[in-house]
């Protein structure tokens, strides 16, 4: 297996593309014609070949940009990666766990070489070639979290696990859907969960801190999320809202097949052997809606989802000013036809 | 997918008789490949295939945690208890085929902790044993008070003693020894971290005098296995599996739901993790609630039940499983 690795852009020109066989291996997150809050976790096991669920860390041909993205924002902001004093174990655990991983998945693009605690690994794509000591922070160039999340697409949250609750006390964010590390450091799973509307009321963030306390070596979760994003900005931070946030007034009927985007994050979470600690990776996929609509039921579903979404739950999610433009634009692709149930292309 | 824990296919590697009630176990993956890391402090649940019968017993795991050779568990026998640890003391040898669960923790420390002030009594010795290593590769402070009965039954007191003479503190019984808690609580230096593993009534006593010394409640941790308490028989009905079951005396509701072929989520089986939680949906009779996890109102509610430890008299008990 070959990846052909995109040059593009995230920001500025945006030449972020999609190939066409990205279109048809795009995490679309609707099952069903409606929307509503749930805590949809499953076990995150090898499905679907080809697909964004067949492996561990999913590698694809934005890889090698969306890293040099990753490393500009990084040089702007470098508080987008943190990690409190007792972190660090848990980052040679993220090291660990990815550097096996995408070894074992992509023997091609990535090696690992073990001798006791020398380690020796090549990162093919980047062209880094590191011998290391493991749990010596001494040995790498950066900490040991911050430099593996230099090395793999999502953003990072790392939580610590204590008091019957999750503290989020490490994290490597650069790609997020307008939410801050630098705010959030430090803070428990009900503290940082506190902006979201209408959940607390229906119990979620009770049941789903249950669920996540409990989750055990060797049997990952996953779910998927979704908002939407006008051009293809991976960044988009608080911290940068001056920057992004005008754009959303550059909406126009013409233009909305273009620049508005479909955002979805497949979020996963892994315990982590040695820490105790919970992963919490956040990768983020975008699609222009002229592509998404290229998958007749997903232009369709698509339609029917945004034109009855709950007004607070669009306003969270940001585009409620622009959600009039949207319905139109995408209501030219509903025909009124049944969609099949579940997220893939029929 | 099992309800419970990822399983691994062990063989036993060794046994060693470690003093007159205790023996130590060492699994190796049957495979050949290396065992998963974990964290101080965790435990595996061990499957015992005993008669017709499948025992899944939690044990800490006291090996070195950055060791993937092995896992080594240390077993207390129990004589008046259910037969788990007879199974394993009797019935387990070199060379048998098993199964465990991967690690699951429940009593793990707290690295932000300046220094670890752990206090053991008997068997619960083993979750620092691992707890102790870890620290030591990351040279984390910490100090040991074990409490034991004699010093034949002293298990792994002389060869943690010898490792770490200035931190570890032995406490014989029959020699009068005491652990003089209330000074070594109010000596500690800001930043500490208490833990504390044993019997039922040093727990109380640990906590309730970290308490009365005005101890921050997260800085105190403690890990209390209970054994499912024995009892009289019961019948329960499975709604949702249409299942009309039958828990034995020494049996546990828990094990009698799974002898039924019905998976049913768990994670500690000794009533502390929450795991098992299950709706009552009608009863008629006496819950006896045995688990640390129902807060009393969640007890007298006759709405939920921990099957891993409770037990019920009475007529008639449907649950939601």
């Amino acid at each position: 297996m070959t990846i052909n690795f995109n040059d593009e852009t995230f920001y500025g020109d945006f030449t972020f593309r999609n190939s066409p066989k990205a279109v048809q291996r795009f995490p679309f997150p609707f099952p069903e014609d409606s929307y509503m809050y749930s805590v949809n976790l499953e076990p995150h096991k090898s499905y679907r070949p080809g697909s964004v669920y067949e492996r561990t860390f999913d590698v694809d041909e934005h890889y090698v940009a969306e890293m040099k993205d990753r490393a500009r924002v990084l040089a702007d902001d470098p508080l987008r990666c943190q990690s409190l004093p007792h972190m660090t174990l848990a980052g040679w655990d993220l090291v660990e766990l990815i550097m096996t991983a995408k070894a074992e998945e992509y023997p091609d693009l990535f090696e690992l070489h073990r001798d006791g605690d020398r380690w020796r690994w090549i990162n093919r794509p980047l062209g880094i070639d590191d011998t290391f000591t493991f749990l010596d922070e001494t040995t790498l160039p950066y900490g040991p979290m911050e430099y593996i999340t230099r090395q793999t697409q999502g953003d990072f949250a790392i939580l610590d696990q204590r008091d019957d609750n999750l503290w989020m006390d490490a994290g490597m964010v650069t790609t997020q859907a307008d939410w801050s590390l630098d705010f959030d450091i430090g803070m428990n799973f009900f503290e940082w969960h506190a902006p979201v509307p209408k959940a607390h009321e229906m119990g979620v963030f009770v049941r789903a801190l249950k669920f996540l306390l409990n989750i055990q070596q060797g049997a990952p979760a996953r779910r998927l999320n979704w908002t939407m994003t006008i051009n293809p900005l991976l960044d988009t931070s608080p911290e940068n809202y001056h920057k992004w946030g005008a754009m959303k007034q550059e909406l126009t009927a013409e233009n909305v097949g273009r620049m508005m985007h479909l955002r979805v994050e497949l979020q996963t979470l892994f315990r982590l052997p040695r820490s105790n600690a919970l992963v919490f990776p956040i990768r983020c996929y975008l699609i222009r809606l002229e592509d998404l609509v290229t998958v007749p039921k997903w232009g369709r579903r698509f339609h029917r989802v945004i034109r009855d979404l709950p007004v607070e739950l669009a306003t969270y999610k940001g585009f409620v000013n622009n959600r009039p433009k949207i319905v139109e634009w995408l209501s030219k692709y509903d025909d009124g036809a049944p969609t099949s149930p579940g997220i893939w292309p029929d | 997918m099992s309800a419970g824990t990822e399983k691994i296919d062990v063989t036993v590697a060794d046994v060693t008789p470690v003093n007159e009630l205790v023996t130590r176990f060492r699994f190796v993956r049957s495979d050949g490949g290396p065992m998963p890391t974990f964290s101080g402090g965790a435990h595996t649940v061990v499957e015992m295939q005993d008669g017709g019968r499948t025992r899944l017993n939690p044990y800490s795991l006291m090996s070195d945690p950055a060791d993937r050779s092995g896992f080594s568990i240390s077993v207390r026998r129990d004589d008046a208890g259910r037969g788990g640890s007879l199974y394993m003391h009797t019935k387990v040898h070199q060379g048998m085929k098993m199964v465990v669960s991967n690690p699951v923790n429940l009593f793990s420390l707290d690295l932000r902790a300046r220094k670890h002030l752990m206090i053991a009594g008997g068997i619960g010795i083993t979750p620092f044993m691992a707890q102790i290593k870890q620290l030591t590769a990351m040279n984390g402070n910490f100090e040991l008070h074990y409490a034991v009965r004699t010093a034949a039954l002293a298990t792994y007191a002389d060869e943690l003693h010898a490792t770490h003479p200035t931190r570890v503190h032995i406490y014989h019984d029959d020699r009068g020894e005491a652990i003089k808690l209330e000074r070594l609580l109010d000596g500690q230096p800001l930043g500490t971290h208490l833990y504390v593993c044993g019997p039922k009534g040093m727990i109380a006593w640990v906590r309730k005098s970290a308490e009365e010394l005005g101890w921050p409640r997260e800085a105190v941790h403690h890990e209390e296995f209970l054994a499912p308490a024995s009892g009289k028989p019961f019948e329960v009905k499975l709604a949702l599996s249409n299942k009309v079951i039958k828990v034995g005396e020494n049996q546990s509701l828990l094990e009698a739901i799974e002898e039924a072929g019905v998976d049913a989520p768990y994670l500690c089986r000794g009533g502390a993790c929450g795991q098992c939680e299950t709706d009552v949906i009608g009863y008629d009779g006496k819950f006896l609630h045995n688990d640390h996890w129902l807060t009393d109102d969640q007890k007298s509610g006759g709405k939920k039940i921990m099957p891993c430890v409770s037990r019920f008299e009475g007529k008639t008990l449907v649950l939601d499983r």
